[in-house]
Order: C-alpha cells, then structure tokens, then sequence
C-alpha cells in the first residue's frame, strides 16, 4: 500500500550508497578513523543474526526454487523451469502487469500531483505548516492493515464513496459487488488507496526540497522574466531532483513488494483481478504448495527490484549530470 | 488560495480516518450503514469493548508489546554498536560489509521468506514470540546501522581525539562520548524501531497462528466480521492508537527520520 518506512529508508540508502561508492572508487575517499581489527566484535552479533536470516535464507532460496516441490513429500529437480514460467505462466505475467497498472497510482500521480502543488506553494511561505505535515503525514505512519481495513469500508457497497455518487445522482456507476469486488474497479480502487498512501509523503518531501532552493535562484528567474511554468522548469524541478530520484527509486520498490493491502482488501480478486507478485509468492507458499514455484517468484522479484532500482538510480543520475 | 489547496489534500488525507472513527460508533448488526458522512444516531461506545473481545485484542497486543520490547532495545544496541564501528574505525572489508547490509534494505522479504519458515519451523519457533523478534531485529539492524554510521560519522574529530588522550578506549568511547552525542539519532531510530515493528504484517502472518499480533489480528478479525462495519472500523481504530499515541509524541523524529535521510542530499 502505502510506502513503509522502512522501504522508504532502504530506497534513501540506496542511492546515497550509490553516490558514495561511485564517488569513492574514482577519488579513492579516504575512510573515517584509525585501523583496528577490534571493529570485527562490533559488527559481529548484528553480521551474524543479519545474515543468518537474510543472507543464508537467500542462498537457501535459491536452491528451493530449482525443485517442483510441495513442501511435505520429497522435491523434484526441476532445473529453471519455475524461473522459465515467469514467461509462460499466465497468472506470474499478469501479477506483474498489475503491478505495472498500480505504479501509476503508486508512483506516477503521486509524483506529479506532489510536484504539481509543491510548485504552487513555492512562491509564499506557509504558516501552520507543521500542522498540515502532521496530518499529510499520517496515512504514512497508521498500520497499513488499518487503513486498508478503512478503505475497504470506504469502497463498500454501502460505503461512503458509493453513498456520495448517488448523492449527486452517479448512483448508476456503484458497482453491484462493491468496488472492490467487482473486475473493472477493484485495481484502480487499491491504487487509488495506494495513491492516498503516498500522496503526503510526495508533497511534505517536495515541499521541504523547495525551501531548500535559494530565494535567489526564483527572483532571478523572475528578473529574466519567466512566467511560473518557465520557474517550474528552470529552478523548481532541478531543485527538487534528488528528493524525485529518492520518490522514484522507493515508490518503485514500494509497489513491486505490494502485499498487505491486496491480503486485507481484496485477497487478489475478483478471480485474480487484483493478484500481485508478492501475494503469488504467498499463495503459492502457503495455500497450493508450490513451494519451489514461490521460491523462484521471490527471487525474481528481488532481482527486478535490484534491476528497476539500478534502472531508476542511471536514469536519475544521467539527468543530473546534464 | 494556496491553504485552501493544502486544506483540501489534509482533508482528503484525513477523512477516511475521521470516517472510520466515526462508522465504529455507529450501533452495530444490519439495517445500519454508516454513510460516513454523519454523526451517528448514537454514540456506540460500548462497540469498542465489544470489538476489543471479539477481536481477542488483549492477546494480540499483548504479543505486539512484548515483541516490541525485546525487537527495539536490541535492533538499537546492535546498530549502535556496529555502525559505531564503520564510522569510526578502518578494517579490511569494511565496505564490502557495509554493502552487505545496504543490500537488506531492498532485499524483498518475499525473496528469503520461504526457506526461512522451514528454518523457523526446524528451530521449533514457530507461533512463537521469539520467531518474530529475532527475525524483526535481523531486518532492522539494515538500516539501523546506515543510521547510526551517518549520525556516528557527523561527530567531530576533536571529540574522538579529546576522548583518546584521556586514555578511554574505544568501548569507552562509544558510551561516553558518541551515545551522548548520537543522543537524537538514536531516539529516532527507536522510534523508527517501535513503528516497524508495530505495523509488521507479512512476518506475523506468515509465522503466528495463536501469537498474532495486533495488526494480523485486526486482518483476521476484519476477515470474520465482514458485515459488521462498525465493529471493524472500532478493530481498526484499536490498531491506530498506539502508533497514532507515540507518532503524536515524537512527530520530530518520525519527520527526521523519514524525511532527513532524503533531504541532506
């Protein structure tokens, strides 16, 4: 659903590892402090605990993904064949195509309407703007499973959305199961509460991004005579380009991993109307046993996270160098 | 004009919330609909110990708190140790590491999550308090050292040095001289910590069948009580409160934390 902090932070750590690493490889950085063996025992009880339930898993995962396995009688060896479904299983490519659709909702129109006001209010100062901060702020920090579970009321047959169009005489486009349980509606319905999500955190972080930009940089624009639009392409925008990179890389990350809203609002359906990776992983795992096949799935979304993740990075970085 | 536009996104951002709130005071069993746009006929505020039952709630939170409590003191010690160690210190293979670790920032637990449930089931952890506070802490320390490391390396050279000459060694140091310092950084991160933890979902389904914790329990008990929205919407709100309670009372290092990273550029 919405971005998880967490994902947030892992996205900003990202990209400035990227910067730091790139940056020291060609000027050979200097690193911080004085040699010492000791630092081994600090890291040590965070390496071990973290790589025995990530790194180890990984390995172990991906050997799993190479067996047609059920998770009880023993496994099959199955070489690449649940890799290879990626391209013949129909309900792997359309988890993926729905993804692609919720990255509009997650992603896309997050960025542009958080760009879209942040350029708006960047001409004035705003007072109260801590308040407004709070409140943006706050579908990013509640518990997912309890703002999915609001909007699944939201999007009931009965629900407030539906109450409101037929208020104003749109009655006719209530869905009869609800907006969640019908085929058309269901995706853009939890891309919407996906766009709800991420919306606050676009717009709060642009607007910080902004005030950052010299005072100058806007009166000289204004001196050589742009009109707003010109502003927004000439300060606004390049202003604002490390907080896009950070946005773009973690929204994207964000919605390849989307689990929690789809398990509570939709389960995946109508039919597979709403099934993601992610919610195929668990599905597979958990009710069909298909063990192996959930394997290669959670490795195949991994390595297209690091590759969208490393795409996004070159893209943003090539446009900065500009 | 322009705060009519921010009222408007505070609004949009903030109805679903007051809405549910509001649909969980309504009276409860069918022939009442909550529109959302309301005040309930009445205040239903015994909804809230019904759904509290219903929901097995007590329980839940009760497996929340203690994972919590375990997960955040010891994803804190254990970044704050090791990143003190990457900013502080220079050892063969420190970058490849660190790298390591940045890795578990965007490792999907998608990825790990099936070999690590027959782990979890061979150590006999299964459904139990420990499964989710080692595995929790086992992610958080990600990012918790990419934190410490920053905050570790913003300190002056002077306080290392002025440390050193009055003989402190390094583990001296650490407690003396850079927790002190770090102070801020590391109440954000247990802020941070406690969120994570909190609204963890996929690991608590995943391993917890009687253990659930308060949002696996809220899913389950939205999943059973499908027609009756006042009492979901009083689970839901339940949920809410404690992180609204903490997000309320550190607001400085919940926006630190999520937004600082992004911003120093």
């Amino acid at each position: 659903m919405e971005i998880r902090p967490e994902v947030v932070r892992g996205a900003v750590a990202s990209v400035d590892a990227r910067r730091r690493w790139t940056r020291g490889s060609r000027k050979q950085e200097r690193l911080p402090g004085e040699a010492r063996r000791i630092a081994y025992l600090y890291i040590a009880p965070a390496f071990i605990l973290y790589a025995a339930f990530n790194l180890v898993p990984l390995v172990q995962g991906v050997n799993i993904s190479f067996y047609n396995w059920d998770g009880i009688t023993p496994g099959t060896w199955a070489g690449l064949s649940n890799y290879t479904d990626f391209f013949t299983d129909p309900l792997i490519r359309e988890g993926y195509v729905h993804v692609l659709q919720l990255m509009l909702f997650y992603a896309f129109l997050p960025i542009v309407l958080g760009l879209f006001l942040a350029a708006l209010l960047s001409r004035i100062r705003i007072r109260g703007l801590t308040a407004f901060r709070l409140v943006l702020f706050l579908p990013l920090v509640i518990t997912d499973v309890a703002t999915a579970v609001a909007w699944t009321w939201v999007y009931d047959v009965d629900g407030p959305l539906s109450t409101f169009l037929r208020a104003v005489g749109l009655g006719r486009l209530v869905p009869a199961q609800g907006w969640l349980g019908s085929f058309n509606t269901a995706l853009p319905a939890v891309g919407v509460f996906g766009l709800w999500g991420a919306f606050g955190f676009c717009l709060i972080l642009f607007l910080a991004g902004v005030m950052k930009i010299p005072a100058s940089l806007y009166e000289a624009a204004r001196v050589d005579g742009a009109n707003a639009i010109h502003e927004f392409f000439a300060v606004t925008l390049p202003g604002l380009r490390y907080e896009l990179q950070v946005v773009l890389v973690l929204s994207l990350i964000d919605t390849l991993g989307t689990f929690d809203e789809i398990y509570v609002m939709t389960s995946g359906g109508p039919g597979t109307a709403t099934s993601v990776p992610a919610y195929l992983v668990w599905r597979r795992m958990f009710q069909t046993s298909q063990v192996g096949s959930a394997a290669a799935l959670g490795i195949t979304l991994m390595l297209i996270i690091f590759a969208v993740t490393y795409v996004a990075n070159r893209l943003m970085d090539r446009w900065g160098d500009e | 004009m322009n705060y009519v536009l921010l009222t408007i996104c505070a609004i949009v951002a903030i109805y679903p919330l007051v809405g549910v709130f509001l649909a969980s005071l309504y009276p409860t069993g069918p022939g009442s609909s909550p529109s959302g746009f309301a005040l309930p006929p009445t205040f239903e505020w015994h909804n809230y110990v019904t759904a509290w039952e219903q929901g097995k709630f007590a329980s839940s939170f009760q497996t929340s708190f203690i994972v919590a409590a375990a997960m955040v003191p010891a994803s804190v010690l254990l970044s704050v140790v090791a990143g003190y160690a990457f900013a502080t210190m220079r050892f063969r293979g420190s970058q490849l590491i660190f790298w390591l670790f940045i890795l578990g920032l965007i490792i999907p637990t998608e990825a790990t999550i099936v070999p690590l449930y027959y782990d979890v089931r061979a150590m006999g952890l299964l459904d139990t308090y420990w499964a989710l506070i080692i595995l929790e802490t086992s992610g958080e320390v990600a990012f918790g050292i990419f934190w410490m490391r920053a905050a570790f390396m913003a300190a002056p050279k002077s306080l290392l040095e002025a440390a050193r000459i009055d003989g402190a060694n390094s583990w001296q140091t650490l407690w003396r001289v850079m927790v002190p310092f770090a102070r801020p950084a590391i109440l954000t991160l247990t802020v941070l910590c406690f969120a994570d933890s909190w609204n963890e979902f996929f690991l608590a389904l995943v391993f917890t069948i009687n253990h659930m914790t308060a949002p696996a329990g809220l899913a389950s008990f939205s999943g059973r009580y499908t027609q009756d929205v006042a009492l979901v919407s009083a689970g839901a709100v339940i949920v809410a409160i404690p992180i609204l309670i903490v997000f309320i009372f550190f607001q400085r290092e919940f926006l630190r934390g999520i937004l600082t990273g992004a911003v120093k550029g």
